[in-house]
């Protein structure tokens, strides 16, 4: 077992390493062999339009556009890993572990951005997976054991709609009826910390948390509705029922139980995948996360911004599949880790 | 005179309404067992034993199935009972155990727990308490090392260690019925005789009424006081132990005994063996359900394919749904089955 999390924690930290490679490669080693020089690239960060030869070259120097690419990347590990010193030109900055390094535009570090966001994401994903798993798996549950029942269409139809439904087109028309024409939720871009005002952080956050987890409740709702419908028929359900069994305890501690299994890997996946950035919903709710963030950073072509996003969603996802796969063998004493 | 037997089943019927139609799965069955007794009900798959035994336990209540007749149960009629008053009876008052106990157990709890849960169900006592009863059920059932294998999970037993646990949690709150359905038809045959004798050991200790359910006549020989026959959800042959081995009177029984698995005897050289397949039970055969099986048809002068023989007594409590005589069958019986038989032996 305990051999088992240590070879994952390095699969994980392995994947780490594989995607900043990546997203590296994406964003120098490509354009790069495409013949756009360091000069070309280091245009873009000047920050003003017909800078001279020297100013470019400048700026390419002191980003180190000039090193060699190995150097870069070894350079950006380290400062993760060590922290690192930045020569603004006046003095140096102390920019300690992890550091992300600085902004090519804005010039701010980028790990004290992520970290203001962060919590925006946490509480967006935290909050809507509470509804969409109770609602998901509640609905699932009553739709298999009234199969065919009205409750079961209807619940079924309203879930392959929730499915295939963008979510820019729900948010928005949930902002502009219950926000804008009756007011009863915050309007888009409205967030209060919770450690400022709780209920004014659950009041602002209602209808990102409703819109996003009815995307993801409606196919949980399936998911267990299908999970149901297999384990209820299942010999040890008759068991149960034969102990003398109260209905609710069988359905949930017998039937449940034995369905959760498949729910808890895609739980786990789906939220870790969401604090990485709920990039629609914070765009479309107008929520400063780190979704929002990382599609602003790809918009205007910044780095270290591009890669602190990607490195910290790749974290999530990678320590939420750790997670999942070690629930798995608390949810399912037959599987064994070894 | 309800409460004069035990268990009473009188004109039991359980139809499943179904798109193909109603399936008749238990059609008019009615049979009696007294505590401390055994009766084996014997019969091909499909022949309602199973549906039969699920809806003494109530089962089927609350489902899609039509159920009618009478099930009286130490002097109380379930069929017309509450489901909720038949579930506070389930696991107390009457048990089950099921022929395949690794699909019949929650893979995701221990056996200990599944066990101390069917206690806990029926008796208001503590999780330590429970274990404690738990334990000692496992012991008697002759689990070794009883405390360490508590904790053990279903897919962590041996086939047979899995009945034995299942026969421990069917029997943890001493119940007056159990019922046995083929509790040794997933075993290997050395472990189906251990199985057999513990429940054997069991049933008198426990003084329950026990009904082994089986497609296998030698499963219930050593074991039955009484043998219902069952063919296409009704009986066709009812008696004790001796008069279904030693003066069986109906052809369908003579089917299963000629078809007997016997560990000195190749399948091949069974003597009689049943051609043909069991019956519908949404089209049931015209006449006698077995009609078209059947090698004495021809000697009912057509009756076997128009009239539903009765279920009628032929000496001393036997009872037999055939159109032959008493003394056709009989003498079928003597001179053309029994030597043909013993020849084989
Ligand atoms: N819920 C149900 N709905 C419809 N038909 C059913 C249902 N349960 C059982 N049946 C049918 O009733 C018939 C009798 O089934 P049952 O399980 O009692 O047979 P069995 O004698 O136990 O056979 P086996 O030896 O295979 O266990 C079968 O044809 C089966 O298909
Ligand atoms: S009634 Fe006729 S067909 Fe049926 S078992 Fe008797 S002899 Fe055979
Ligand atoms: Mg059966």
């Amino acid at each position: 077992m305990v051999t088992y999390i240590i070879r994952r924690l390095i699969a994980a930290v392995l994947m780490l390493v594989i995607v900043s490679i990546a997203t590296f490669s994406i964003f120098f080693v490509i354009p790069r062999a495409a013949g756009v020089t360091a000069s070309d690239f280091a245009n873009r960060y000047v920050g003003v339009k017909g800078a001279t030869a020297e100013t470019v070259k400048a700026t390419a120097e002191k980003l180190g556009f000039y090193d060699p690419l190995v150097v870069q990347y070894g350079r950006w590990v380290k400062g993760i890993v060590a922290g690192s010193e930045f020569d603004t030109g006046v003095d140096v900055e102390h920019c300690p572990a992890p550091c992300f390094g600085y902004s090519f535009i804005t010039k701010q570090p980028v790990w004290p951005d992520l970290l203001d966001r962060l919590p925006v994401t946490l509480s967006l994903a935290v909050g809507a997976s509470v509804i969409w798993l109770v609602t998901g798996v509640a609905t699932g549950v009553l739709s298999a054991l009234r199969r065919g029942s009205i409750f079961d269409r209807g619940a079924m139809t309203v879930a392959l709609a929730g499915v295939s439904l963008p979510i820019f087109f729900t948010g928005i028309v949930s902002l502009v009826f219950f926000s804008y024409k009756f007011g009863i939720t915050a309007p888009g871009g409205s967030y209060t910390p919770i450690t400022e005002n709780p209920a004014e952080w659950a009041y602002d956050l209602i209808l990102p948390w409703i819109t996003l987890a009815f995307l993801l409740s409606a196919a949980y709702a399936r998911l267990t509705r299908a999970g149901m419908l297999e384990t209820m028929s299942e010999d040890y359900i008759r068991t149960a029922r034969a102990k003398g069994l109260r209905e609710p305890r069988v359905i949930v501690k017998h039937g449940l139980r034995a369905a959760l299994t498949p729910i808890v890997t895609i739980f786990g996946l789906d939220l870790g995948l969401l604090l990485g950035g709920a990039i629609l919903t914070e765009t479309t709710f107008s929520l400063n996360g780190i979704g929002k963030y990382g599609v602003h950073a790809i918009a205007v072509g910044d780095l270290p911004q591009i890669l602190g996003v990607t490195t910290v969603a790749t974290f999530f996802v990678v320590f939420a599949n750790l997670a999942v796969d070690l629930l798995y063998a608390v949810v399912d004493p037959r599987v064994r880790l070894g | 005179m309800t409460d004069e037997h035990f268990l009473d089943v009188k004109d039991l019927r359980i139809h499943f309404p179904t798109d193909d139609g109603l399936v008749k799965s238990v059609d008019g069955l009615s049979f009696h067992l007294e505590r401390g007794k055994t009766l084996g009900i014997v019969g091909e798959s499909g022949s309602g034993k199973s549906v039969t035994s699920l809806g003494i336990l109530g089962l089927h209540k609350g489902g899609h199935a039509k159920i009618s007749g009478e099930i009286w149960l130490d002097g109380e009629e379930l069929v017309s009972a509450s489901l909720d008053h038949v579930r506070s009876l389930r696991g107390k008052k009457m048990a089950m155990i099921f022929q395949d106990p690794l699909s019949s157990m929650h893979p995701y709890y221990s056996v200990g727990d599944q066990i101390v849960e069917a206690y806990r169900v029926h008796n208001k006592v503590t999780k330590q308490v429970a274990r404690k009863h738990a334990i000692d059920m496992l012991d008697r059932v002759g689990i070794p090392q009883p405390e360490r294998r508590f904790d053990s999970y279903p897919h962590e037993f041996s086939g047979g260690m899995r009945q034995r646990a299942m026969i421990a949690m069917a029997l943890v709150n001493n119940p007056d019925l159990l019922i046995a359905d083929e509790p040794t038809t997933a075993l290997d045959v050395t472990v189906q005789a251990q199985i057999l004798d513990l429940m054997r050991d069991l049933q008198r200790d426990f003084n329950a009424a026990l009904i082994i359910i089986t497609h296998d006549l030698g499963v219930v020989a050593e074991l039955s006081d009484d043998i219902l026959v069952m063919y296409g959800g009704k009986a066709i042959e009812y008696g004790t132990g001796a008069d279904i081995f030693e003066r069986p009177e109906h052809p369908y029984t003579w089917g299963l005994l000629g078809s007997m698995p016997r560990l000195d005897r190749e399948p091949t050289e069974r003597l009689l063996p049943i051609k043909g397949s069991p019956p519908s039970l949404i089209n049931v055969p015209s006449g006698c359900a077995f009609h078209p099986r059947c090698a004495f048809e021809p000697r009912t002068h057509g009756k076997g394919k128009s009239e539903v023989p009765e279920l009628i007594e032929s000496e001393g409590g036997h009872l037999v749904r055939c159109h032959l005589t008493r003394d056709e069958r009989r003498a079928i019986w003597e001179t053309e089955i029994k030597p043909n038989l013993e020849a084989t032996l």
